[in-house]
């Protein structure tokens, strides 16, 4: 299947979309496990599943709804104590925008 | 009588008696165990965390409730606590370097009601980073040795959690299953393990690897003990929408032992050529085993068995890409120095990830990407319809399922890791079952030439725990087979 010849130009292209720098030998090993694993994906294609409804979720129909009232306490301290940088009760980051 | 030296190697059952007659303390059974990880966890490595203070802190509480003679079942049983259930103020890494730091600020439902309970936590245990895995090879803190045989995996991705059942280290332990997380380490290292129905525990605070797959359930070293866990496990939680409000039964009353007109489904293709011999004529003997107990065997046929692992490779890695994409350097585990935001997000998730997880992560976007969605997202859930029908289509011939829980027995350390794909299909018996949403239960049935354990998976419609508990239950009280403690 032509489909499932992944290039490197594809894996740089994934690999900015997933946010993921790779370095060169591993954007190789992973193009090749790709290809293969992608390759036995294929065997997919020979079942016709023309008219056969998708399965994205296979639990009890119906999911419970609760209703939308904050049921915790804010506690900043406790949701800031793992941030690897931080200032004055904010999540610290490099600039976004110049 | 089990000595002081050995009160690790009882069941939550007996422990759970002798502990309400007091004849045995909540803090001497937590003390054996610790003991016991002290002693040999150096060569297993299925724990990432110990936390001894804590354990011993909540067995005396344990012992004060015990001693008013109100305490529920699980009161100061020794638990293992699979690494990817969020623990309040314990370090929660799933094996990660990107989580290394991480100590969650809150309980995972699973974890807050067996505190309620009065269980006690005697560490974190290894798994494969972030569940991805079949034999905990993929862990930043190094792979766990199977306790039948040090040279050997334990499976995976709950290799720890069942590792540390098999050796004693805990009298049971919690797990996580995807594809066959907590069914194959339970069958390679001898010991019992149930993935519940999808949507019949909760998953808040349980890190997320493949939404739509991912169930939690228990190890324990008898299917009694499987059903007290699973039982104060179950239920509805206001915290997690996918979780159901169904009723639960009470699982260890449904231990009645009786199978008469049991009808056992044995799909015709599980017994496929490339099995380990052994593993068939153990699987088969089982059945043998139910046939005398007056249970009836009925061939059936699960014809797309062959498309499961292609389906979820798709499923889940699409599903991974999304819930792995949280961790970005910005809010909590490690962040890497950079120059901007983007760098920031690109080089944290570089330095942060192991090779399984980036494979995963690549695979899944690329199967979510403009031009290949239908090709591949699209058309793997379709088939995923057509495996949940094959199930469907069987139960109505048969009551439950069953099938080996994995083609061979313990692999060697380091055999499948330079090839993803042969890694893969380590689950072909598993995977199936959690595309289906359905339970499946993992026990020993025997052992091979090497002394290593041969596991049996029994399978039922989705919501019949208890039927597969009980079938379980009584192969294991007819004493076809007789345990083997591995020697450490």
């Amino acid at each position: 299947m032509a489909l499932s010849k992944i290039t490197p130009e594809q894996v740089r292209h994934v690999s900015l979309l997933a946010r993921l720098s790779l370095a060169p030998d591993e954007e190789e090993r992973i193009r090749a496990n790709m290809d293969e694993i992608l390759g036995y994906i294929d065997k997919l294609n020979e079942l016709n599943t023309d008219g056969v409804e998708p399965t994205a979720q296979v639990g009890d129909p119906g999911m419970a709804m609760r209703d939308d009232v904050v049921t915790n306490h804010p506690d900043p301290e406790a949701m800031l104590a793992n941030a690897p940088a931080r200032e004055r009760g904010y999540f610290k980051v490099p600039k976004i925008i110049e | 009588m089990a000595s002081s030296s050995e009160l690790n190697r009882l069941t939550i059952a007996e422990a759970s008696d002798r502990l309400r007659r007091r004849e045995i303390s909540a803090v001497e059974l937590t003390r054996a165990c610790l003991d016991r990880i002290a002693a040999v966890d150096s060569r297993l490595n299925a724990f990432i965390t110990v936390t001894e203070k804590e354990a011993l802190e909540q067995a005396r509480a344990a012992d004060h409730r015990l001693s008013s003679g109100q305490a529920p079942a699980l009161c100061g049983i020794p638990l293992g606590i699979k690494d990817i259930y969020c623990t309040s103020g314990v370090r929660t890494t799933c094996a990660s370097k990107i989580l290394e730091t991480f100590v969650p600020p809150f309980d995972a439902t699973t974890i807050a009601k067996l505190r309620a309970e009065g269980a006690v936590f005697v560490g974190k245990t290894n798994m494969d980073e972030f569940a991805m895995g079949s034999s905990t090879e993929n862990s930043a803190f190094g792979p766990t040795m199977n306790p039948h045989d040090l040279t050997r995996v334990a499976g995976g991705s709950s290799g720890g959690s069942a590792a540390a059942v098999a050796a004693d280290e805990c009298l049971a332990s919690l797990g996580t299953d995807t594809g066959g997380s907590i069914r194959e380490p339970a069958s390679f290292c001898g010991v019992v393990g149930i993935k519940p129905t999808y949507s019949r525990v909760s998953r808040y605070g349980v890190i997320a690897y493949a939404s739509s797959l991912d169930q939690v359930g228990p190890f324990a070293k008898t299917v009694r003990d499987a059903a007290i866990l699973l039982r104060a496990l179950a239920g509805a939680d206001p915290r997690d929408s996918t979780c159901s409000a169904r009723p639960v039964p009470d699982y260890e009353r449904a231990l009645t032992a009786e199978v008469k007109g049991l009808r056992i489904g044995v799909p015709r293709e599980y017994f496929v050529e490339g099995m380990q011999p052994e593993v068939e004529s153990s699987v088969r003997a089982a059945l043998k085993q139910y046939e005398s107990m007056g249970a009836k065997t009925v061939e059936i046929s699960l014809p797309h068995s062959s498309y499961a692992i292609a389906c979820y490779y798709i499923v889940a890695t699409a599903e991974a890409s999304a819930n792995l994409a949280r961790y970005d350097g910005v809010r909590y585990g490690l962040r890497a120095a950079a120059e901007d935001n983007i760098e920031l997000n690109e080089k944290t998730r570089e330095q942060g990830f192991g090779a399984e997880v980036k494979r995963r992560i690549m695979l899944g976007t690329f199967a979510l990407s403009a031009g290949y969605y239908d090709a591949y997202y699209l058309k793997a859930m379709k088939v995923r319809t057509l495996i949940r029908r094959d199930f469907e289509q069987a139960f109505q011939k048969c009551d439950v399922i069953v099938t080996p829980v994995a083609p061979t027995t313990a692999f060697r350390l380091g055999e499948k890791m330079s090839d993803p794909l042969t890694m893969y299909l380590s689950d072909i018996f598993t995977i199936s079952v959690n595309l289906a949403g359905l339970p499946g239960l993992a026990m020993p049935c025997g052992y091979d030439g090497n002394n290593l354990p041969i596991g049996m998976q029994i399978i039922g419609p989705q919501f019949s725990e208890d039927a597969i508990l009980r079938a379980g239950d009584a192969f294991e009280r007819s004493g076809a087979v007789t345990l083997r403690r591995p020697a450490l």
